[in-house]
């Protein structure tokens, strides 16, 4: 993947857009932004607000996606209501909403309607199957990049309630809910616990 | 109300409240999706969970639109919208709610804390998810190579994912997948 910035954004790091996108504009951003995105729109989010339009700073944008990331559900949906209403309020937010969610769904309708009417077509068939062992591949690879900070500081907590949790959901597959019921308030007491300790 | 007669409204409860407890994106969500939609619901045999998990990799957009793909395959175009909305639309108006607050009452601590706690836990999820779907996918010793090598040269490289699942698709067009 092209990762990094292009020259233009560093010649001019801080010359913010001043004016605010309207809802067409945003609508039509995070479209773009959106069918850009094969295997995660976030790449293409950030270059978008950051470099190209200028509508965050690098450090707001990170901020803002950090919030997102902690918050349930799909992690991009959330920013792009979050980023959306910042600007036009509500309608803002349903704007960006839209412009992410709308032209994709209809794009997959289209390609489930064509699954649902040749889905038993034997080279699609095989042809699916590579493309989803592929998939996974690249999931795992993912995990294991976000687990490297945790191996790298050594920190055995985190690890272990990383444990508990892909045994629990992956392993002997419990319902979700009942695990996080469970998990989030522990890894919150841990988290504070460490911290006190941390402070004292 | 009945939620075995009208299967659209155990889509949208079903995805609504799966919305609230995704920490970590639509892919921690994975093996709930797979137990609802496979075990539970019987709405997809295994591979065509897997099939589904494809075909939303392969195209644009966000994660969460594998929902979309599992909605109509219960109820078609309605069930795809609504599908996608109840998995979208709860969490949004959490985190419009909750990035209000945030900037009203600037620089909190909780922030940090809540952050350290679920970022274990949704690696957690995630690899859950890549652990059920590696169930699904992998039944053939190929298949698993074909899976480990991709995991291999994501972790290692900044290829575009995208090149690897095109290549997947190729081995899995010449048959050597099974």
């Amino acid at each position: 993947m092209p990762s990094d910035s292009p020259p233009a954004a560093i010649a001019a790091p801080e010359s913010l857009s001043s004016t605010p996108p309207s809802l067409i504009v945003l609508f039509v951003a995070f479209a773009k932004m959106s069918l850009a995105g094969f295997g995660g729109v976030l790449v293409f989010a950030r270059r978008a607000i950051v470099d190209h339009h200028r509508w965050m700073s690098a450090d707001e944008f990170n901020e803002t996606f950090a919030l997102c990331h902690f918050l349930p559900g799909p992690n991009i949906v959330n920013l792009s209501v979050v980023f959306g209403s910042r600007f036009r309020g509500i309608a803002g937010g349903v704007a960006a909403f839209a412009g992410l969610v709308g032209p994709p769904v209809v794009i997959v309708t289209i390609l489930a309607a064509l699954y649902a009417r040749f889905g038993e077509v034997d080279a699609l068939r095989r042809i699916l199957a590579g493309v989803s062992c592929a998939a996974v591949g690249l999931l795992i690879a993912v995990v294991f990049r976000m687990m490297m900070p945790l191996i790298r500081r050594r920190d055995l907590v985190g690890l272990a309630v990383l444990a508990a949790v892909f045994v629990a959901i992956g392993v002997v597959r419990l319902p979700l809910a009942a695990v996080l019921l469970a998990a989030i308030p522990l890894s919150m007491a841990i988290a504070l616990a460490m911290r006190r300790r941390v402070a004292a | 109300m009945n939620s075995d007669g009208n299967p659209i409204w155990t889509l949208a409860w079903t995805f609504g409240l799966m919305s609230l407890f995704a920490v970590g994106g639509a892919n921690s969500a994975i093996p709930e999706m797979h137990r609802v939609a496979v075990d539970v619901h019987h709405w997809l045999s295994d591979p065509q969970f897997a099939d589904v998990f494809a075909i939303s990799q392969l195209s644009p957009g966000p994660n969460v639109l594998i929902v979309t793909l599992i909605g109509y395959a219960v109820a078609g175009v309605a069930g795809a919208l609504v599908a996608t909305l109840s998995m979208c639309v709860p969490t949004a108006i959490l985190a419009y709610g909750v990035s209000r607050v945030l900037t009203r009452s600037s620089h909190s601590r909780w922030p940090a804390i809540i952050q350290a706690a679920l970022v274990p836990l949704s690696i957690g999820l995630m690899g859950a998810s890549g652990l059920v779907l590696a169930l699904t996918s992998d039944r053939t010793w190929t298949a698993g190579l074909v899976t480990a090598a991709a995991a291999v040269v994501a972790f290692a490289t900044r290829l575009n994912p995208l090149w690897l699942l095109v290549a997947g698709g190729l081995l899995g067009f010449a048959g050597l997948i099974g």
